[in-house]
C-alpha cells in the first residue's frame, strides 16, 4: 500500500476531506449563522450592513463544499453514492436551501419595495437556519450510523434521518454557526447595531453552550462507540479537554470584547468538535446499525491508490493557492463594512 | 413512470436549467474583460461604466449559475448512486480538480469583481476580473474533460463485476485528453462567447433602437461584435471537428444525428426533415452523400447505419436527436450570417443604420441559448442507451435506494422552485436593462424608502 510520510493515502485522503469540511463549516458556517441571526436586525440599514459584511466573501465561502463533495465523491466514492442516495430527501432540501439562500442575497437589493425586501430577508434567514440545522443532522446520522445492507446500499427509509439524536446535532449545529456568524458580525459593525449584537453573541453562546451539554451527555449515554478511540489511547482525552478551554475561551473573549479571538475561539471549537467525530469514527467513514461487517471504511470505499496519488498531487498544487487567494479577498475586505454603490 | 424515466428527466431539467447560466458567465466575463482592459489602456470613464453595468448584470447570473451547480454536483451521488460508484476513481477527480482549480479561483476573485472596486487599485481590479473569467473557463475544462470521457472513455480499466464494476484510472493525462475533450471543450467555450457577446448585442441593439445611451452603446456593440464574429465563424471548423469525432469513436450517435439508417449506403446531409422512426426512414431536404462527403471526403463511401446496430444498443429517440442537431446547426448557421453581414456594414461605415439588423440582433440573444441547449440535448440523448458510452448503460446506473415517489416530490420540487427563479432573474435583467448603465442602482437611499424602512421590524 502506497505512503507518504508513513501514512497511507486513504488515510490522508480521510484527513484532507475531513480538514476541507471543516474548512467548509468554519468559514460557510459564519455566514450562514450570519443569516440565522438575520431577523433579530429591524431596521433596514442593520440588515443591509450585515448581509454585505459577508456580501464579498460567501461565494468563495461556498466553494469548500464544493471541493468537499467533489474529493469524497474522487476519493471514496462508495461513500458519496451511499450517503447522498440514502438521504434524497432531505439532500434534496438542503439543496434547494442552497439555491433559495443565494438567490435571497442576490434579488434583494434589487427592488426597493417593503414587501420584497422583508420576504427575502425571511427566506434568506430560514434558508441559512435550514442548511445548518441539516448539516446538524447528516453528522448526527453519520456519527450514529445508519441501516446500510451488506451491498452498502441503504435499507431504511428517509424518515430515519430525523431522528433524536439528529434532530438534537442538528439545533447544536444552528447554535454553533448563530454564535460563530455573530461573532463574525460583531467584528465588522459599529455603533448601535454593534451594541445590539454583543447581546445577540452573548445569547448565542449560552443557547450553544446549553445544546453542546445536551448532545455531550446524549453521545456517552447511547452512542458508546463514540468514546471507544479515547478510552483506548486515554491520551486523546486531550481533544475534549482542549475544546472544553476553546468553549471558556470564548466566553472570555466575548466578555472582554476581544471579539477577533472569540471568533478564533468558536474556529478551533468547530475544529475540535470535528477532529473528536473523525477520531472516533476513523477507519469507519459510514457505520452500519446492521452490523460492522457492512460499514464503509476508508479501505473498502476507496478508489485506486492511483487515483488517490494523483488527487493528493491536485491537493497539494491546488490547496496552496486557495488559501493564497482566498487571504487576499479578506483581507481586501477586512475591517469594518462600508456600503457604497456597488453594494447589495 | 419508472425511476429511470423519472431521474433521466430531473437531470436533464436541472442541469439545462443550470446551462444557461454558465455560458453567459463565461462569453459575458470576456467581454468585460476587453471593456476593462480597454478602460485601463485609453482611460475613458465610459468604458468603466459600461464595465460596471456588465458586472451588475454578471452578479445576477453568476450567483443563480453557483446555486444550480451545486444541485449538480450532488445529483451525481442521490439519482446515480451505481453510477457514481462506476465512474467516482475517474469522473470523481475531474468534479474535483474543477472545485480546487476553477471554482475556487472565480468564486474567490468574484467578490473582488463585483465589491472590490473603491477597495483595490484599478489593475487588480482588471486582475480579479481576469481571473474570474479565467476560474470559469477552467470550470468548463473539467466538466467537459468529464461529460466527453463518457462519450469516449480512454485512460481507464475495469475492475470487479456487476454491481461492483468501476472504472479505474490507469492513465490520468489520457483519460484528461480522451479523445473528445478538445473538441469538445472548445466547442463549448465558443458556445458560450457566442451567448455573452449576443447578450451585449442584444442590449446595445435595444438602446439603440431606442435611441438612448447612443455613444455608450455603439461602443459596447462593436466590441461585442467582434467577439460575436470571430466565435461564430470559428465554431463552424470546430463544430465540424467535434462531429468528426462523433463519427469516428460514437457511430450509433452520428446514425441518429443525420437519421441514417442502412450501413451499406452513403450518408446523406439533411438540411432539415423529420425521421419516420417506424418505418426507418428519413424524409426532408439532403445533400446526398453530403455526410460520407464530410466525414471521408467521399460522397460515395458508406456511412454505418442504425441497422448495423442491435435495437438495444440504439439511441432510443432517433428524431428528437436528428431535430435538435440539425437546429443546433441552423442557428449556428444564422449566427455566422448577421454577425458578418454585421461586420461587413461596419466596414462600409453603415452599422447602426439598418433598423431591421438592430431588431434582429435585439432578439438574437435567445439564439445562442436555444443553440446551447439543443446541442447538449442531441449529444446526450444521442448517446443512449449508454451512460459511459459502451460501458455501462443508463438504466443500470441508478440509485437503488431511491423510489419513483421521491424523485416525483424532488421534481416538483425543482420544477416550482427553479421556474419562479427564471421568471424573477428574466424580470431583474430586464428591469435592470431598463434602468440604464449610468443611473444610481440602488434605491435605498430614497427618502420615501428609508421611512418605509422604520417600519420594518
Amino acid at each position: 500500500m502506497a505512503t507518504l510520510f508513513g501514512i497511507d493515502y486513504q488515510t490522508w485522503w480521510f484527513l484532507l476531506i475531513g480538514a476541507v469540511f471543516t474548512g467548509y463549516i468554519i468559514l460557510d458556517g459564519f455566514d450562514l449563522g450570519a443569516g440565522a441571526v438575520h431577523l433579530f436586525f429591524n431596521k433596514e440599514e442593520s440588515r443591509r450592513i450585515a448581509l454585505n459584511a459577508i456580501g464579498p466573501v460567501w461565494d468563495g465561502n461556498e466553494v469548500w463544499i464544493v471541493i468537499g463533495g467533489g474529493a469524497l465523491f474522487a476519493g471514496f466514492p462508495e461513500v458519496y453514492a451511499s450517503l447522498l442516495s440514502a438521504f434524497y430527501i432531505p439532500f434534496m432540501v438542503f439543496l434547494m436551501g442552497i439555491v433559495f439562500r443565494a438567490i435571497s442575497i442576490e434579488f434583494r437589493s434589487k427592488e426597493p419595495m417593503l414587501w420584497w425586501r422583508r420576504m427575502w430577508d425571511i427566506s434568506y434567514c430560514c434558508s441559512s437556519t435550514l442548511i445548518a440545522f441539516l448539516l446538524g443532522v447528516i453528522l448526527g446520522n453519520v456519527t450514529q450510523g445508519i441501516n446500510l445492507g451488506p451491498d452498502h446500499v441503504f435499507r431504511g427509509n428517509f424518515t430515519e434521518f430525523l431522528n433524536p439524536y439528529a434532530i438534537l446535532t442538528g439545533i447544536t449545529t444552528v447554535a454553533l454557526l448563530m454564535m460563530h456568524g455573530a461573532i463574525y458580525l460583531v467584528m465588522k459593525t459599529e455603533n448601535r447595531l454593534y451594541t445590539k449584537l454583543t447581546i445577540i453573541v452573548k445569547n448565542a453562546t449560552i443557547f450553544f453552550v446549553i445544546m453542546i451539554l445536551l448532545t455531550s451527555f446524549y453521545t456517552l449515554l447511547y452512542l458508546p462507540h463514540m468514546a471507544t478511540a479515547i478510552r483506548k489511547h486515554p491520551e486523546l482525552f486531550v481533544v475534549p479537554v482542549m475544546m472544553v478551554l476553546a468553549i471558556a475561551n470564548i466566553t472570555r473573549q466575548i466578555t472582554k470584547r476581544k471579539y477577533l479571538f472569540a471568533f478564533i475561539s468558536s474556529s478551533v471549537t468547530i475544529s475540535l468538535l470535528m477532529v473528536l467525530v473523525a477520531m472516533e469514527l476513523y477507519p469507519n467513514m459510514l457505520i452500519s446499525t446492521q452490523g460492522a461487517a457492512n460499514n464503509l471504511t476508508v479501505y473498502n470505499a476507496s478508489s485506486s491508490q492511483k487515483t488517490l496519488g494523483i488527487m493528493l498531487t491536485v491537493a497539494a498544487i491546488g490547496v496552496p493557492l486557495v488559501v493564497a487567494y482566498t487571504t487576499f479577498v479578506f483581507l481586501t475586505f477586512k475591517g469594518k463594512v462600508e456600503l457604497d454603490e456597488m453594494s447589495y | 413512470m419508472n425511476v429511470e424515466i423519472l431521474a433521466r428527466i430531473q437531470f436533464a431539467f436541472t442541469i439545462g436549467f443550470h446551462y444557461i447560466y454558465p455560458p453567459l458567465s463565461i462569453g459575458l466575463g470576456l467581454v468585460m474583460v476587453i471593456m476593462e482592459g480597454t478602460y485601463l489602456k485609453t482611460g475613458n470613464k465610459m468604458y468603466e461604466q459600461m464595465t460596471k453595468f456588465f458586472v451588475r448584470i454578471f452578479a445576477l447570473i453568476f450567483g443563480i449559475g453557483v446555486a444550480t451547480g451545486i444541485v449538480m454536483e450532488f445529483e451525481f451521488g442521490t439519482n446515480w448512486a451505481v453510477y457514481s460508484k462506476y465512474v467516482g476513481d475517474v469522473f470523481g477527480s475531474a468534479l474535483a480538480a474543477e472545485g480546487i482549480f476553477a471554482f475556487a479561483l472565480e468564486s474567490g476573485f468574484l467578490g473582488v469583481l463585483l465589491f472590490g472596486w473603491n477597495k483595490v487599485p484599478p489593475a487588480v481590479h482588471f486582475f480579479a476580473t481576469v481571473m474570474v473569467t479565467i476560474g470559469s473557463m477552467f470550470s468548463a475544462v473539467w466538466i467537459v474533460v468529464a461529460n466527453s470521457w463518457q462519450q469516449t472513455p480512454a485512460g481507464f480499466h475495469i475492475v470487479g463485476q456487476g454491481l461492483k464494476a468501476r472504472a479505474e484510472i490507469t492513465d490520468f493525462w489520457a483519460m484528461v485528453f480522451n479523445p473528445s475533450s478538445v473538441a469538445r471543450l472548445t466547442h463549448v467555450w465558443l458556445g458560450s462567447f457566442l451567448s455573452g457577446a449576443f447578450l451585449v448585442l442584444s442590449i446595445a441593439a435595444y438602446y439603440l433602437l431606442k435611441k438612448r445611451y447612443v455613444e455608450f452603446s455603439k461602443a459596447a456593440f462593436k466590441i461585442a461584435l467582434v467577439v460575436a464574429t470571430l466565435s461564430a465563424v470559428a465554431q463552424l471548423f470546430v463544430g465540424h471537428q467535434s462531429a468528426d469525432v462523433v463519427a469516428k469513436y460514437q457511430p450509433a450517435k452520428l446514425a441518429a444525428l443525420e437519421g441514417h439508417y442502412d450501413g451499406s449506403k452513403p450518408g446523406d446531409l439533411y438540411l432539415m426533415g423529420y425521421v419516420d422512426q417506424k418505418k426507418q426512414e428519413t424524409h426532408g431536404l439532403y445533400i446526398p452523400g453530403g455526410l460520407s462527403f464530410l466525414t471521408h471526403g467521399d460522397f460515395k463511401a458508406p456511412i454505418t447505419g442504425l441497422n448495423n446496430f442491435k435495437p438495444e444498443d440504439r439511441p432510443g429517440a432517433v428524431n428528437f436527436v436528428f431535430q435538435t442537431y440539425h437546429l443546433m446547426v441552423a442557428i449556428g448557421m444564422f449566427l455566422i450570417a448577421i454577425s458578418l453581414y454585421g461586420c461587413f456594414l461596419w466596414w462600409r461605415g453603415k452599422l447602426f443604420d439598418k433598423r431591421w439588423l438592430l431588431i434582429i440582433f435585439s432578439y438574437s440573444v435567445l439564439l445562442p441559448q436555444i443553440a446551447n441547449q439543443v446541442g447538449w440535448y442531441s449529444a446526450e440523448v444521442g448517446r443512449q442507451p449508454w451512460v459511459v458510452y459502451g460501458l455501462l448503460r443508463t438504466s443500470k446506473a441508478l440509485s437503488q435506494a431511491v423510489s419513483a415517489g421521491s424523485i416525483i416530490f424532488s421534481l416538483i420540487l425543482f420544477t416550482w422552485v427553479y421556474l419562479v427563479l427564471l421568471v424573477l432573474f428574466i424580470y431583474l435583467l430586464n428591469k435592470k436593462i431598463k434602468h440604464g448603465p449610468f443611473d444610481e442602482e440602488n434605491l435605498d437611499h430614497s427618502p420615501r424608502h428609508i421611512e418605509m424602512a422604520d417600519t420594518l421590524g
